[in-house]
């Protein structure tokens, strides 16, 4: 057992800022969809447009980050263990056995991790954002200037946007429970919070040996 | 220390934009500051009419006004005579007719329906003097009414069926010394009685206009720019800026707010862009007949219902006639909602003599769609009824209602609608089959003054809402806020409480295991404790 300082400092803000307003935006979006009103319609756009633009703006950094720190090779999907993760979440985490997957500062998630966040960063967050954008610079330019967007249907922009949200909710509530699902109900939290996780170093190299002398024999 | 340091800029950064976000009071509009300014400067007239010398005179008929006027204004009647409100008529081009001339000589509606063989009565509106028929001239430059328009003393009134004459109690002298530019009364005395009394055809123009709060006119209101029509519907040569589309057919030389306000008024981005689909006038206007009702459906049908052989009138509650012997039943609305639809600016009328093509007749038929690019969403007032028409021809008929006495066939002194129409068609020229019925015609009135103050527009959520908003009946496109894929949004919401339900489980089953395991440990525990004291 060794305390890794596995998660950085801009690492940390961006996950907390993009979690805080993906939030928001699910509050005030579905505000402007009619599910509810809390602010009111007339704020709720003002809110949910606003909010968009400091998403846009965080997420331009996160992808400057990924791309020069080398994070994104994180992200890179693998079928390895996969299976075992997956059978860890079905029945293992009840009979008490350890995580599958070995949690590194150089391989900071599982395969499943990989696949699932890799999938949020490639398809849900640009269906989402351009959506979004679509929605948003909708009928820019009036009858007296030059139309840039005019002959899509709203419905269609509005549908994938709903759909983008909607996924995006799905996950929030999967997400938020994976993260129960550590050493302890709050070790990957308190990770993300301070940047450092106790992680199981010795114990796991042990038991990975075990696995593969079993398999070798 | 670094750490700490950067804690606090941020939360610094974040205070200041959520103060930003969170602060209500508007910006200062310059746009609409100059306008107020500009406005706010009246020009003083370089001409003092009452110290002309050529007006120092007795007058004995208007006709020697009108030539008095032209000894110094020599062409001005030529202006005069080019326009709509002396020719009664103007030709435009018309999908589906051509080259189509409308206006008051041929266009009908269904309030008092039209003015052939009514003449003597409705040229009270006409800008000339003497039009008793349809055989009036109108190359007569001496029948030129310059008062009606320019009178400044509001002494000048037109008399009831006079044929468009003065009454005879006006001063001419006095009139013709006090002429100036046109004032709201000016205008009013026509566009506010319309259809037979104040606020009864448009219900956004009514004699309450003349002297009003901001509240019910944010232009007009005299403890606001108190301006004049003609401060929009500027007259260049005479010929008046705007039209109404119960007479008009296109998209031209219309008085619209654009013309001052620029098409984009308003310092929120969103909310010009609107401007693309949505008129001004359908978030400024919330409501209309602030002040006097105005009718909203007329039945023609019930006319003529005599107490001892005898024409009678019945009042409502607010003192409008919901029942008259001579035109059947009404009712009245006050600080009505408007309806509205698409408009592109083109519109057709039904022309004395087309043929019946749909059921209610559209008196007047405005045209648009969510899909036309020129289309934007207007308020209108919509005003029905039924009225009479021929069973056999198929189309609306004109009945001659006025008659100066008993005995000519006027439906007004008669009550007999055969002897009315038979009139009435013979004088415009038109076949009667001899057999009528009543149909039901619509028309439509769209909304253009009564601008409230910005506080009273009609807020966003009185169309982005899922039921009973004011687009409510618009549909065929997506509003943000009303419409929504039903499916989709099903759907959603089951997978998420779905999924919600899964991890619950899952949580549930692990917080099961986990109290089996501690309940075991601990039993192992104190079997441990208890083994040395055994």
């Amino acid at each position: 057992m060794s305390k890794v300082y596995i998660y950085k400092g801009f690492e940390r803000f961006w996950h907390w800022t993009q979690a805080s307003l993906i939030m928001f935006l699910a509050v005030t979006g579905f505000e402007v969809h009619g599910s509810y009103s809390i602010f009111g319609f007339e704020k709720a756009t003002e809110y949910h447009r606003i909010a968009s633009w400091m998403l846009i703006g965080l997420l331009i950094f996160a992808i400057f980050w990924h791309l020069t720190t080398g994070e994104w090779r994180q992200y890179i999907p693998t079928t390895k263990q996969l299976k075992d993760q997956i059978k860890f979440y079905i029945s293992g985490i009840f009979k008490g056995e350890h995580h599958p997957t070995q949690k590194t500062e150089l391989s900071k998630l599982n395969p499943l991790q990989r696949l699932v966040y890799l999938g949020f960063k490639i398809v849900l967050i640009p269906l989402t954002t351009t959506s979004g954008i679509l929605y948003m610079l909708y009928k820019t330019i009036d009858q007296n200037n030059l139309i840039v967007i005019e002959d899509y249907p709203l419905s269609g922009i509005a549908f994938w946007h709903s759909m983008g949200a909607i996924l995006l909710m799905i996950f929030l509530v999967v997400h938020v429970y994976m993260t129960t699902t550590g050493k302890t109900p709050t070790s990957n939290i308190n990770a993300m919070i301070t940047g450092y996780e106790e992680l199981e170093e010795e114990e796991h190299k042990i038991e990975n040996e075990n696995i593969q002398n079993h398999e070798t024999k | 220390m670094l750490k700490n340091l950067s804690i606090v800029v941020f939360v610094v950064i974040l205070a200041l934009v959520f103060v930003n976000v969170m602060h209500q009071e508007d910006n200062y509009n310059l746009k609409l500051e100059e306008l107020k300014h500009k406005y706010a400067l009246r020009a003083v007239p370089s001409v003092d009419h009452s110290k002309l010398s050529a007006l120092q005179k007795e007058f004995k008929t208007p006709q020697e006004v009108t030539e008095t006027c032209l000894s110094c204004h020599t062409e001005t009647h030529k202006e005069v005579m080019a326009s709509s409100h002396w020719n009664w008529e103007r030709a435009s081009y018309v999908e589906g007719r051509g080259i189509s001339s409308a206006g008051k000589k041929n266009v009908m509606n269904n309030f008092c329906l039209g003015t052939n063989s009514n003449q003597q009565s409705c040229a009270k509106c006409h800008i000339g003097y003497g039009m008793s028929s349809s055989h009036f001239d109108f190359n007569n430059a001496r029948n030129v009414d310059c008062m009606v328009c320019h009178d400044n003393s509001e002494e000048y009134l037109k008399g009831a069926s006079m044929a468009g004459y003065p009454d005879r109690t006006v001063n001419l002298e006095n009139v013709a010394q006090s002429v100036g530019s046109p004032q709201k009364s000016n205008c009013g005395s026509c566009h506010s009685f319309g259809g037979g009394g104040n606020n009864v055809k448009h219900g956004d123009l009514e004699v309450a206009l003349n002297s009003c709060s901001r509240e019910v006119d944010v232009h007009m209101g005299a403890n606001g720019m108190n301006m004049e029509c003609v401060a929009c519907h500027t007259a260049e040569n005479h010929q008046i800026l705007g039209k109404l589309y119960s007479v008009s057919t296109d998209n031209t030389n219309r008085a619209t707010c654009e013309q001052c306000h620029t098409s984009t008024p308003h310092l929120s981005e969103v909310i010009n862009r609107h401007g693309s689909k949505v008129s001004c006038q359908a978030c400024h206007i919330p409501q209309y007949a602030k002040v006097n009702s105005t009718k909203m459906s007329w039945k023609w049908s019930d006319a003529g219902k005599l107490k001892d052989g005898k024409p009678y009138e019945e009042e409502d509650s607010l003192g409008n006639h919901d029942y008259m012997s001579i035109k059947g039943s009404f009712v009245w609305k006050r600080n009505v909602k408007p309806d509205y639809i698409w408009f592109n600016g083109t519109a057709d009328q039904y022309l004395l003599g087309d043929t019946i093509k749909s059921i209610p007749v559209k008196m007047n038929t405005l045209n648009g769609s969510y899909h036309d690019r020129h289309s934007k969403i207007i308020p209108v007032k919509i005003h029905a009824g039924d009225q009479i028409y021929d069973k056999v021809y198929h189309r609306l008929v004109q009945p001659k209602l006025y008659g100066a006495a008993q005995g000519d066939s006027a439906y007004w002194q008669d009550f007999n609608w055969d002897k009315a129409v038979a009139a009435g068609m013979k004088e415009s020229g038109l076949k009667y089959s001899g057999q009528y019925d009543f149909i039901e015609t619509v028309m439509y009135w769209p909304v253009n003054h009564m601008v409230s103050p910005k506080e009273q527009a009609v807020s966003c959520a009185e169309c982005h809402t899922r039921e009973n908003g004011r687009l409510a009946n618009l549909t065929g496109f997506y509003l943000p806020g009303r419409d929504r894929n039903v499916v989709q949004d099903n759907v959603g919401i089951w997978a998420f409480f779905l999924t919600l339900a899964a991890v619950l489980g899952h949580a549930l089953l692990r917080v099961f295991v986990l109290i089996r395991k501690n309940k075991y440990e601990k039993q192992i525990i104190s079997y441990l404790e208890d083994k040395p004291t055994e």
